[in-house]
């Protein structure tokens, strides 16, 4: 009676990681059948043509733009907030209250970010529907994660490394600099790299802050399209889901080897280091 | 004579000295101010949102429950309820969960527990992979395939429907469920098996009745996020719900979340249609809320 729990257990164990396995692959297989066909070098070099035999170059500087604004801002911040959080502060009120919106933040839906973009950066800073806008929504959205990596990876630095600098007569601020932050660098590059990948993903905030405009941004105060929301876009209006597929591998490729990189880097540098 | 230049070096050594607890103090201030910026967003982010999604209802005289409990919402007509999206997204939530949950509980203990070593290490990645491709990749593999298999499978005249919504929340959210809950297993001291095994239980025995319940907190965590991926998703969404503004009664009928409600309308909505949007804002934000908590509790009240 046991035995035959037991195997009825194994089996659907066995039943739903294959499920699970079966549907990924599917999707994934999916998209890259049908987009295949149109992916090209002039597919992801060319300029945008409404007629739909042009590129999605303006879409990919877009994505970068976003990328490159975004991180120019949270990267510092981040880092600096953990390190206040793990080496500054001392346990109290002031610290939990931290911790607690940071963790709030990372709970808050990506559409509600693009309401408070929209009434804050589009309108009442009057930025306007721009890649500035999304890119500062972008920031508050990836400030959290970047925070969280680079605290996890401060607590692995030995305490000895700190004992060690400090005995030797530096100040805390040297210590930081000098020992703290490059034993902890492998893991706040990853963390960057996983928050870059949070902003590709990125569409609803987007969607709300950065307007739907399909052509070459001029400033990053035009609105524009990234690669995420002119997927969604070509799809909704005129269900074209072979461009969409298209998009779509681009952005898995892109998402692969960010993936690769941030484990490469973090293998790579620790080995350096100890 | 000997002092003099013996003053002079240590007044200089105490101006280094001074310019140096002013770097400290000033870099000091400088991290405070940067870890505060989240507190502050959070503030920004309540405060305007709020603003604006309250507005209509201090300032021009709309009633709160009237929004809360209404079936119509026709923004031409000054009729703003949102019922049917509260309902939909709940069941849409729910759906998704119970579907979705089990699955990836299953899987990620198969991963853990069951799975040769060189499979799982080509799986456990791959899955993890996949929880970062962007949501609306998902919603486009609902529209190219589950929409019309529902239309030609079920017989209906739209095949975006509430059980499109569930069927694409619950794959999307099978990646975070799946990692979370893997590594939380994984977790576990390998000496609670040995323990569980050693007084005769059986290898499934002791996982579902020993190493499960050890790794219930990070399991937990796993079907929040999950169901935070679930609620939240609006793109994805809009593609496969249909988005008719009815108080669903069976699974093949279209819906329209609170999330798709927002995106769809704010490209236009101005005056107290775009408040109520923000409005409708904050019903889904309370929303994950009271969610989050209730499940914090219920974990907690497992634990004791």
């Amino acid at each position: 009676m046991r035995k035959l729990k037991d195997n009825l257990l194994l089996t659907l164990l066995w039943f739903a990681a294959f499920l699970t396995v079966a549907v990924l692959v599917t999707i994934v297989g999916y998209i890259f059948y049908k987009g295949m066909g149109l992916i090209s070098f002039n597919f992801i070099f060319g300029d945008y043509s409404p007629s739909g035999d042009g590129g999605i170059w303006p879409m990919v500087v877009t994505t970068i733009y976003t990328i490159a604004i975004s991180l120019i801002i949270a990267t510092p911040v981040g880092i600096l907030a953990a390190v206040y959080l793990q080496e500054y502060a001392k346990q109290g009120k002031l610290v939990r209250l931290i911790r607690f919106a940071t963790e709030s933040l990372t709970g808050i839906p990506s559409i509600i970010y693009g309401l408070f973009g929209a009434v804050f950066f589009v309108t009442t800073l009057k930025l306007g529907m721009s890649i500035i806008s999304a890119s500062l929504t972008l920031t508050i959205i990836v400030l959290p994660v970047i925070i969280r990596t680079t605290e996890e990876s401060l607590k692995t630095v030995p305490r000895t490394y700190r004992e060690g600098s400090l005995a030797l007569g530096t100040t805390k601020l040297q210590t930081l600099y000098k020992v703290i932050l490059p034993s902890a660098m492998p893991g706040i590059l990853s963390g960057l790299i996983l928050s870059m990948g949070r902003i590709i993903g990125e569409s609803a905030a987007i969607f709300l802050t950065a307007g739907t405009v399909a052509a070459m941004p001029s400033s990053i105060f035009s609105s524009a399209r990234t690669l995420t929301v002119h997927s969604f876009l070509v799809t909704q209006e005129a269900g074209d889901i072979e461009l969409a597929a298209a998009i779509g591998i681009v952005l898995i490729v892109i998402i692969l080897i960010l993936n690769f990189s941030a484990t490469f880097i973090s293998k790579k540098l620790n080995k350096a280091d100890y | 004579m000997t002092s003099l230049p013996l003053k002079k070096e240590t007044e200089k050594i105490g101006k280094s000295n001074k310019r140096k607890y002013r770097l400290e103090k000033f870099s000091g201030n400088l991290f405070l101010f940067c870890a505060l910026l989240s507190v502050i967003s959070l503030l920004l982010i309540i405060c305007f949102v709020f603003y604006k999604g309250a507005h209509p209802f201090l300032a021009e005289g709309y009633r709160f429950l009237d929004f809360l409990l209404g079936s119509d919402w026709v923004p031409s007509e000054d009729k703003f309820g949102i019922l049917p999206m509260i309902i939909a997204s709940l069941y849409a939530t729910i759906g998704a969960l119970i579907i979705g949950v089990p699955i990836g509980l299953l899987t990620a203990i198969f991963l853990a527990e069951i799975a040769p070593k060189s499979i799982a290490k080509i799986i456990s990645p791959a899955v993890q992979l996949l929880a970062g491709i962007p949501s609306v990749l998902y919603g486009v593999f609902g529209l190219a395939i589950i929409v019309p298999f529902l239309q030609n499978h079920l017989g209906l005249i739209k095949g975006q429907s509430l059980v499109a919504v569930i069927l694409v929340l619950a794959i999307m959210m099978l990646p975070t469920v799946v990692t979370v809950a893997e590594t939380s297993i994984r977790a576990v001291p390998k000496t609670y098996r040995e323990g569980s095994l050693a007084l005769g239980a059986s290898p499934i025995g002791t996982i579902f009745k020993v190493v499960v319940p050890a790794a219930k907190s990070g399991i937990m965590t796993a079907i929040v996020l999950g169901m935070g991926r679930a609620i939240g998703e609006t793109m994805a969404v809009i593609l496969v719900a249909g988005n008719s503004l009815i108080i669903p009664t069976s699974l093949t009928d279209s819906v329209r979340p609170l999330t798709t409600n927002i995106a769809l309308e704010m490209g236009y909505a101005f005056g107290t249609h775009q408040e109520m949007l923000f409005a409708t804002g904050i019903v889904l934000f309370s929303f994950i809320l009271i969610l989050n908590f209730t499940l914090a509790r219920i974990s907690s009240k497992g634990g004791n």
